[in-house]
């Protein structure tokens, strides 16, 4: 039963969670912290599996299996959270009354959407049915999909590997290009380098979006010999003839493709007029997280319809906004708390090394050490970032889905320990950047 | 900052030709700039495209991806790409005097 009252003079809030998993988790351990016995928490997940994402770009090269990067998502909130195994039908704003499939349907006062982004391969002409055939067309972004395609490269002895984007929004968008260094690693490591031509195909003008990071990033594919294929929106993927044909017409040839299929928002975000965008993506505020439609409704992680990435580092900065806010709403005070759009990218680049990205709505990533001056260093090849990486796995277990803050780390992006590439625009980042 | 003439209107754009200044664009110049930009003659569908990413921007603050053209406007990306050969997000962007399409990160 939903209250009347926004203002907290109820002894119990009830709050739900739809989606159990990075930001639905992390965001229901962090209410319960805070509102303790004040709020009733309550999570929806259509599925009990949850999926530690990030290892999944290491499973196709047999380096972590399917079974180290699974739990289930109820063990993964605190006591005295609720845990519906359902799918959502639709959410009813005007009731404030979340409808599900196989459960009664629950009110809310305050709703959080944490429902991610669902690979939907069928709305690319051929590409759901190459996927099927488990042949020569894969993708490393679902766990089946990722051990099948361990399988097909643990076979494959030479020929030319696409990596591609169809288009965007993707999760983690570094992930297709950390792919392609650690294939070429791969290869390496096998002696059949020599035997592979490596090409990625993205839709995006450039390596990635953001221009100094992308001109770091295209001169690694260089080095590593790396084709680079620009302006490539994927209208047809052909498993029988081994093509993927543009929309303007262009086709590359392959021996094996590796595809990251589009990404929408959940279906009952599409299904309850006015909640999302064209995608299924919630449209939320970029700074409070609260819905534009709805006071009651907020957005968390990919679900949300922002410009910053979607990406479990992103999720994790939002927390704190999240929950801040959602308590204030429930007090009747007025939302303060920003999020700046902070994102935070370990991106491999094979033989043990990675690089480290950090920036936020307004930043570009820079180079410079993160989080402070004696950190690890951005933009840059170094064997202690990949070792962030691996370290970032008991953390994300341990420390990221239970709701604490990392050591260190707050919210808002860290200006301390980077330099500005542009010697002229260093002034107007604040102090503590000029280190050289 | 560079600087593009259309109908003897001198327009700040950047490196590639994106108004700087949206609020400097009228419907006049659009087809000077799809001239420019070597389309020729703006069809009824074209000009549908271009006022639907002016209006949407003018929404938004922001133009649309093509994918989220396609499915708001009804008009399927492979008949955008007709109208529009390569890319019509940038392209039909430049001609509604929007900045660049963000895309996503």
């Amino acid at each position: 039963m939903a209250h009347d009252s926004i203002n907290g003079e109820s002894a119990s809030a009830r709050i739900v969670v739809l989606g159990g998993g990075t930001g639905g988790t992390l965001a229901a351990n962090r209410l319960r912290r805070s509102l303790g016995a004040s709020a009733r928490v309550t999570v929806v997940d259509q599925g009990d599996r949850h999926v530690y994402q990030p290892g999944l770009l290491f499973v196709p090269f047999g380096h972590r299996r399917a079974a180290e990067l699974t739990r289930p998502r109820a063990d993964q909130l605190r006591g005295g959270i609720e845990f519906v195994q359902s799918r959502v039908d639709r959410v009813d704003l005007p009731a404030r009354m979340v409808h599900l499939a196989t459960h009664p349907p629950i009110g809310y006062d305050v709703l959080v959407i944490a429902t991610g982004a669902v690979l939907v391969p069928d709305e690319t002409e051929g590409l759901a049915a190459a996927l099927a055939a488990g042949k020569d067309v894969h993708t490393f972004y679902s766990l089946d999909g990722a051990q099948a395609l361990a399988r097909r490269l643990d076979a494959f002895d030479g020929g030319h590997v696409i990596v591609n984007i169809v288009d965007l929004p993707i999760k983690c968008p570094v992930a297709p290009l950390e792919f392609c260094f650690l294939a070429d690693s791969y290869f390496r490591h096998r002696g059949i380098r020599d035997r592979v031509r490596l090409t990625y195909a993205t839709p995006l003008d450039a390596a990635f979006t953001k221009p100094v990071a992308a001109k770091e990033l295209a001169g690694l594919l260089q080095r590593k010999d790396i084709e680079l294929v620009t302006d490539f929106s994927t209208g047809t993927v052909d498993g029988s003839r081994n093509t993927l044909t543009s929309f303007d017409g262009r086709e590359l040839r392959f021996d094996l493709a590796v595809v990251v299929p589009l990404h929408n928002g959940a279906d009952f975000v599409t299904d309850s007029a006015g909640l999302g965008d064209e995608l299924g993506f919630v449209t939320v505020d970029p700074h409070t997280l609260q819905s534009t439609v709805d006071e009651r409704v907020f957005a968390i992680g990919d679900a949300a319809a922002l410009p910053a990435s979607k990406a479990g580092s992103v999720a994790h900065f939002e927390g704190e906004v999240l929950v801040e806010n959602i308590r204030r709403l429930l007090a009747g005070e007025p939302l303060t708390a920003r999020f700046d759009g902070h994102t935070n990218c370990f991106v491999e680049t094979g033989a043990g090394k990675a690089l480290l990205i950090d920036f936020n709505y307004d930043t570009e990533p820079q180079p410079g050490r993160y989080p402070n001056s004696v950190g690890m260093p951005l933009l840059r090849e170094a064997r202690l970032n990949h070792l962030g990486k691996l370290l970032f796995q008991p953390l994300y277990w341990h420390v990221l889905l239970p709701g604490h803050d990392l050591p260190g780390l707050g919210s808002a992006m860290p200006v301390r320990g980077k330099r500005n590439s542009s010697p002229r625009a260093a002034s107007s980042i604040g102090a503590g950047n000029t280190k050289g | 900052m560079p600087t593009a003439t259309y109908a003897a209107h001198e327009i700040a754009v950047d490196d590639e030709g994106f108004f700087t200044d949206p609020s400097q664009w009228t419907e006049q110049l659009a087809p000077e700039i799809a001239r420019a930009a070597g389309l020729g003659e703006l069809n009824e569908r074209q000009w549908r495209v271009v006022r639907f990413m002016r209006a949407q921007y003018e929404q938004t603050g922001a133009g649309p991806s093509v994918r989220a053209l396609a499915k708001a406007s009804g008009i399927p990306i492979k008949e955008l790409y007709e109208l529009f050969p390569k890319g019509p997000a940038k392209l039909a962007a430049r001609i509604a005097g929007i900045p660049k399409p963000r895309g996503c990160i």
